[in-house]
């Protein structure tokens, strides 16, 4: 019933702890615990299968497309959808189906480099802020103060409007402009665990501070940091595309959904195909992630409505 | 109560200092492109060398980056935003008109959001965990994962084209419709979320439980007790998603030929227009910074839990 929020798993877990203790179960938090209480969530099982489904296609797209995503074939131009060009053809007879196959392994290179940018730097920003010295701390906070002022599509063009647009300097602009979020979140939690009893315990048994960040804060961040990355992961991939619709990203030829959007806007009225195609491919895969973090979310985060 | 605002004043300024450094990085990076762009097949190599480095010296390029910033900080103090490269004049004059198109289209989308979005999410927290909650948060969920650009075609395509209810190429208030609608909908899907976790949240209070047990109805109970709340809460989010439809403005405008700044800005990052493309990321961030504090102080204003003087 309750596909795409956790009400109904919450209210069940609160019934379940009577039941839990009787049964013997896997650890809770260890990753097989994850996978198990994930294949369980009906919203987690629809995004991560349509998600499998793209990381399938990105892996084996020259084997799966049936043409060449970057063939022209002017005779062939704007043609619907048919048994030899299963989504139709682009405005110089390219194979939309191909195009899109091809543009899998786009997608998920961008939400890869975008995520690892944002997450890596945030991380490293975050635990220096929180378990470091104040004046890091106060450094670092207020360079995330500067960037978070910006609405985020905002930021993401001034990075591009100073780096110069391309493909590349698209991820780098997303990736940069998720940095503050991971760094705030990575903070946060750095100074709650650091206040804890057993990282007392554990520096009153002489553990050098390297230790307590790497062997205690950081493994505590893992939960929050899935949950935050499955929010903002799908935010960073929406914006690329918009970047490449607006001219800004990856540019044409290159079979990227968003830029596929590009020069077939023009043929909207003649051929809706064209346009329907890679839109549809984004909001799927979107909308696949989106599903995915809300199952994540109501198993790594259950307090939240 | 004016020293709150004050003080909200100058906690923005660090923000907007910020803010000024970001922009300013932009005509750091920028200039020989633009000009090399400019004079591309027009001009011999030496030619177009020295070309470039009249225009560095020109915009004062050649100066150490802390004299030019402020110099850059002063002439925007005094709303001087430099000239464009691309259009050769202010572009004081060109941003100004186009601003205030732009503040109509996030405006109507606003509206159109906060009249979608907020019932939307308090039916479903009043009906929670039925079918309609499910329907109304799956929308929720769909308009999130819904890219703006593809969106707005979408519309194009069924009303335009299909449905034939708007022109293709729509005159006066018709204008605004599509693109207030698009980026409105696309909005409403966040502000629902909030009405909803925020209705959800004031129905557990005791003073909704106490209205309930002297036998109110659950309408008055939702109207009269909980919607004040919910409003309260959408109101204090309202500020930052002014600064998403900001955002989303840059996008929106382009599908649809509105000549709001937004447009105006991506042609200015593809021109590589420094002082357009400056001019106009400050103005965005600066509207949306006056938004938030314009929200912060109304909230102290009509909540009287807020301390002024903390």
């Amino acid at each position: 019933m309750s596909l795409l929020h956790g009400e109904t798993e919450t209210a069940g877990a609160e019934a379940l702890p009577a039941a839990e203790a009787a049964a013997p179960r896997p650890r809770r938090g260890g990753w097989r615990w994850l996978l198990g209480r994930l294949l369980r969530n009906p919203s987690a099982r629809i995004g991560g299968g349509v998600l499998l489904l793209i990381l399938f296609c990105a892996a084996f797209a020259p084997w799966i497309a049936p043409h060449d995503p970057l063939a022209v074939n002017t005779l062939g131009r704007l043609k619907p959808p048919s048994a030899v060009n299963w989504l139709g053809t682009d405005e110089v007879g390219r194979d939309l189906a191909s195009r899109l196959i091809f543009g899998t392994r786009y997608f998920l290179l961008i939400c890869a480099i975008a995520a690892s940018i944002s997450a890596g730097f945030g991380i490293l920003l975050g635990l220096v802020a929180g378990a470091g010295s104040a004046l890091a701390d106060t450094v670092i906070m207020r360079f995330t103060d500067m960037l978070l002022a910006f609405p985020y599509i905002l930021l993401v063009l001034a990075i591009v409007a100073i780096l110069g647009p391309s493909l590349w300097t698209a991820m780098a602009a997303v990736g940069v402009a998720g940095i503050p979020g991971y760094a705030r979140l990575i903070r946060s939690v750095a100074l709650t665990v650091k206040r804890e009893e057993y990282v007392e315990a554990a520096r009153a048994l002489g553990a050098s501070e390297a230790q307590i960040i790497l062997g205690t804060v950081l493994p505590n961040t893992i939960s929050p940091l899935i949950v935050y990355l499955s929010y903002a992961t799908p935010i960073a991939a929406l914006s690329a595309a918009a970047l490449s619709f607006l001219g800004l990203g990856a540019q044409p030829p290159t079979p990227e959904w968003g830029a596929m959007l590009v020069n077939s806007r023009s043929f909207l009225f003649t051929a809706w195909w064209a346009v329907a195609a890679p839109g549809l491919a984004i909001f799927v895969a979107i909308f696949a992630m989106n599903l995915l973090g809300n199952g994540l979310r109501d198993v790594l985060d259950p307090r939240d409505v | 109560m004016s020293r709150y605002v004050l003080r909200r004043l100058l906690m923005a300024l660090p923000v907007v200092i910020g803010i000024l450094l970001v922009t300013f990085m932009i005509q750091a990076v920028i200039p020989t492109d633009a000009v090399s762009a400019m004079y591309e097949g027009q001009t011999t190599e030496e030619e177009a060398a020295e070309a470039i480095a009249a225009m560095r010296e020109r915009y004062g390029l050649d100066q150490p980056w802390y004299i030019q910033f402020t110099r850059y900080a002063g002439n925007v103090l005094h709303g001087d935003f430099g000239e464009s490269i691309r259009l050769r004049r202010p572009v004081s004059e060109e941003i100004g008109y186009r601003f205030i198109n732009t503040l109509q289209l996030t405006g109507a989308a606003l509206l159109i959001g906060i009249l979608v979005g907020v019932p939307m999410g308090i039916l479903s927290a009043a009906k929670k965990d039925t079918w309609l909650d499910l329907g109304a948060m799956t929308v929720g969920l769909l308009g999130i994962s819904m890219p703006a650009f593809f969106f707005g075609l979408l519309l194009i395509l069924v009303f335009a084209v299909w449905l034939q209810w708007i022109p293709v190429v729509p005159r006066g208030g018709a204008a605004l419709l599509l693109p207030a609608l698009t980026l409105g909908l696309i909005e409403a899907a966040p502000l629902s979320r909030i009405a909803r976790s925020a209705m959800i949240e004031l129905l557990r209070r005791d003073h909704i439980r106490a209205a309930r047990s002297r036998g109110m109805g659950e309408m008055s109970v939702i109207l009269r007790h909980a919607l004040p709340g919910t409003l309260l809460a959408v109101m204090t989010v309202i500020g930052l998603q002014f600064g998403n439809l900001l955002g989303g403005a840059f996008i929106i405008e382009v599908i649809f030929g509105w000549r709001g700044i937004g447009e105006l800005g991506v042609k200015a990052i593809q021109w590589r227009d420094f002082a357009l493309t400056q001019a106009i990321i400050l103005i965005s961030a600066g509207a949306h910074i006056g938004a938030n504090l314009v929200v912060d102080v109304l909230y102290a204003w009509i909540d009287p839990r807020v301390d002024y003087d903390t």
